[in-house]
């Protein structure tokens, strides 16, 4: 019956904005093409768009998880593949390092009546992107479990491991915790995350130069080392997907993950209601006592490119003001944790919430950080797997940014 | 043939080659030698919906003006095939003069990018290589005995592994071998260690991807043999048997020597095959304890947010080196074994 309804209303919705789609828009004409990501939030926002198209409006959108290796050729063109690149906190950088990016400020004045101050991203004082959606990791907990064995909502990485090593003891779950530490960029990712959370930097003050080899680095790593005692022999080849159906399966209980994840763990239609029902979210551990929780906070948002004609430039952004117009996102707000004008916390987004609430920091918007990431997620699989020192791990992920970064350019 | 005649026969394919495989060696070479530009960087203020900060930017206007100079990037000669990440001339110096035993020695350079992938590279090359001939030869004698009623369906299902895509073969099997799969559970209860992983430990994760490779290459050393049993010619085998040879005699002295050339044939095919092995690293997401050259060239380009393109180029070359060195031995062999026909 609340599916029946549901579908209702969405049909209802969809038939209504395809009638008043020109008058709604308002575009007279133009051509808008989106390149995107392929994930729920982002299908909101490009299905809605699409409603703008008309006569003389066509609207095209590619979302695919390729988007980050084919964006930096399809806007280099002139006219570009793509007039909107819809982006995140990292896929940015390539961007703006190469000029492909229009400056958004006059559009913003004319048709950005709904947009908030703190949806704006700036550099050099000019708007380069429109932000509409926060990410981050944060906890994830089964309050049954936890509640069933005495245990209280963990707060910081220490009692995440007491938790866990409780469940063990009393025999409950022999592998409570799951992350995503597959190497690569999910196992940096986490690194990232933890680090920010003991407040260091990543980065020697006003150069490229990385500075993880640190008294931090090293308590990050062994907390994660930590972590993974009590995970199952395969962590790591675990990333966000693969924790998902185990989650479901009841086998585990503490699990740190991606807050656009969490809408799917507690979704009505989950193939393991009763798991669902008792899935909450917290924000991500401290660590060491520092009280920043060990997230990165990231943002997705829209560019519009450079290589394009005006009127194409007028009709994408008006497009994408409708696609992330507080109406749209009104109408999904589980979709994810929207930035946007009149959006409330739904139960889904409580994690990300608490992450920004307890001062979670902004994962590093610096044009190298790409580069330290991947050499991160390349050299500490080893140290996981108890093959060498934590000293020795993130010597080599520095010596493998360097390499990379004197290439690239960064560090001469 | 007149060398006229020859060259009228040649020249559409030697165009081909020149045009799809010598040119674009030569770009890649050419672009081995450089790296990108110095970035020029500026410190700006940017905010976002997390606040604002002061930090380092590309200077997109002088990076053009640089580009427009000099299009390929910055001469940077060999160093990069002497950087870290490749041949690691420095850091083996080092590693030479700290070191106090040979195996200390070794198990640093194998920390080594490079060399962790060019020893799992030769590894997998060279174990798989004699073991997909041997296998593919037992395989083909086998078939080749079966009644002719069986033979069509017993050939097609040995075909199998090699039908199917590798990618797609890699993963049905890496979730098969999950500590929650059905050869992985199966394996804890027989061990007795609910610990087990193959794909945790590096030793299992190796032995895993070897036999993926056998599994995955079998097949095709078994159909060209297969197709060389049919011509191996009847009266000497029956000669032989008259000679009160056995089977396995016949097969030892008649058999093998006349399938020689195909055996030769498919390891020149299977070392360069080999050699380049990447996809089943992907399919296991075996990265943590398994890289291979091939792999290196991919995470180069694929990882990050700008591909370098002159590591990856350097890879390249090296791996091309790599299999020229490799497949000598087996070229001169055929070079003196025509030079004693003609």
């Amino acid at each position: 019956m609340k599916n029946f309804l549901k579908a209702t209303v969405a049909i209802g919705a969809l038939l209504g904005a395809a009638g008043g789609a020109y008058a709604e828009c308002g575009i007279e004409k133009g051509s808008v093409r989106i390149l995107s990501n392929d994930f729920e939030a982002l299908h909101v926002v490009a299905s809605a768009a699409e409603t703008c198209a008309s006569d003389t409006v066509t609207v095209t959108k590619n979302q695919t998880s390729e988007h980050k290796n084919i964006q930096v050729p399809a806007l280099t063109t002139d006219p570009a593949t793509y007039t909107v690149a819809m982006i995140a906190t990292n896929s940015i950088m390539p961007l703006l390092n190469a000029d492909l990016i229009r400056p958004l400020d006059d559009y913003v004045a004319k048709w950005g009546q709904d947009v908030q101050e703190n949806q704006l991203i700036r550099v050099d004082g000019k708007v380069v992107a429109i932000a509409f959606m926060a990410n981050a990791q944060h906890l994830f907990y089964r309050d049954d479990v936890l509640e069933a064995n005495g245990i209280a909502v963990p707060q910081s990485y220490e009692e995440v491991l007491a938790a866990a090593q409780k469940l063990r003891d009393a025999g409950v779950m022999q592998t409570p915790l799951a992350s995503a530490y597959k190497p690569g960029w999910d196992l940096a990712a986490e690194f990232v995350n933890t680090y920010l959370g003991t407040g260091g930097e990543f980065f020697k003050d006003g150069t490229a130069e990385a500075d993880i080899n640190n008294e931090n680095g090293v308590k990050v790593l062994e907390t994660m080392k930590a972590m993974s005692e009590f995970m199952t022999p395969d962590f790591v080849t675990y990333d966000t997907n693969a924790i998902k159906p185990i989650w479901e399966a009841g086998d585990l209980a503490l699990s740190i993950s991606w807050g656009s994840r969490a809408g799917a763990y507690i979704a009505a239609d989950s193939p393991a209601p009763e798991i669902a029902k008792h899935t909450k979210f917290a924000a991500a551990p401290t660590i060491d006592g520092k009280g920043i929780p060990g997230a990165a906070l990231w943002w997705d948002g829209f560019v519009i490119a450079k290589n394009i004609s005006d009127e194409d430039a007028e009709a994408s952004f008006r497009a994408m003001m409708v696609g992330i117009s507080p109406d749209n996102i009104k109408a999904h707000e589980d979709a994810a944790v929207w930035l946007v004008k009149g959006y409330e916390a739904t139960a889904a987004a409580v994690g990300v919430a608490d992450d920004v609430a307890k001062g979670a920091r902004p994962y590093p918007m610096v044009p190298y950080m790409g580069l330290l990431h991947t050499a991160i997620g390349d050299n500490l699989a080893e140290f996981m797997q108890g093959q060498e020192s934590a000293e020795q791990a993130l010597a080599d992920a520095t010596a493998a940014y360097t390499t990379a970064a004197k290439e690239a350019g960064f560090i001469h | 043939m007149p060398h006229r005649t020859f060259l009228a026969f040649i020249w559409p394919s030697l165009l081909a080659m020149i045009l799809f495989i010598a040119v674009p060696i030569v770009s890649v070479g050419y672009q081995s030698l450089y790296v990108e530009h110095p970035q020029v960087m500026t410190e700006v203020e940017s905010c976002g919906p997390f606040g604002c900060k002061a930090e380092l930017r590309v200077d997109a206007d002088a990076m053009r003006t640089l580009r427009a100079e000099s299009p390929a990037g910055r001469y940077n000669g060999f160093s990069t095939y002497a950087n870290a990440s490749h041949l690691a001339f420095r850091n083996i110096g080092e590693i030479w003069r700290q070191s106090d035993s040979l195996g200390q020695f070794a198990s640093l350079v194998m920390n080594l990018p490079f060399y962790k992938a060019l020893v799992f590279t030769i590894a997998y090359t060279f174990i798989v290589t004699p073991l997909v001939i041997v296998l593919g030869f037992f395989i083909a004698v086998a078939v080749n005995a079966i009644p002719s009623a069986y033979k069509g369906p017993v050939i097609f299902f040995s075909l199998l592994p090699m039908i199917v895509t590798p990618l797609i073969g890699a993963l049905v099997l890496f979730w098969m071998i999950d500590a929650r799969g059905v050869i992985g559970a199966t394996l804890q209860q027989i061990v007795g260690d609910p610990q087990l992983s193959l794909k945790a430990s590096p030793a299992l994760t190796w032995a895993t991807l070897f036999v993926y490779g056998v599994w995955h290459n079998a097949p095709f050393s078994f159909v060209v043999f297969y197709a060389g049993l049919q011509t191996v010619p009847r009266d000497t085998l029956e000669s032989a048997m008259v000679d009160g040879a056995s089977r396995w005699e016949r097969i030892r002295y008649v058999t093998i020597p006349y399938l020689m050339p195909l055996a030769t044939f498919i390891a020149l095919m299977q070392l360069m095959d080999n050699f380049r092995v990447f996809e089943p690293i992907i399919g296991f997401s075996a990265a943590a304890n398994a890289t291979s050259l091939s792999y290196l060239i991919y995470s180069d380009l694929r990882s990050g947010d700008f591909p370098l393109y002159g590591s990856a180029a350097a890879s390249s070359m090296l791996t091309i080196l790599g299999v020229v060195i490799l497949l000598t031995p087996v070229l001169i062999r055929t070079w003196r074994d025509f030079k004693r026909k003609a």
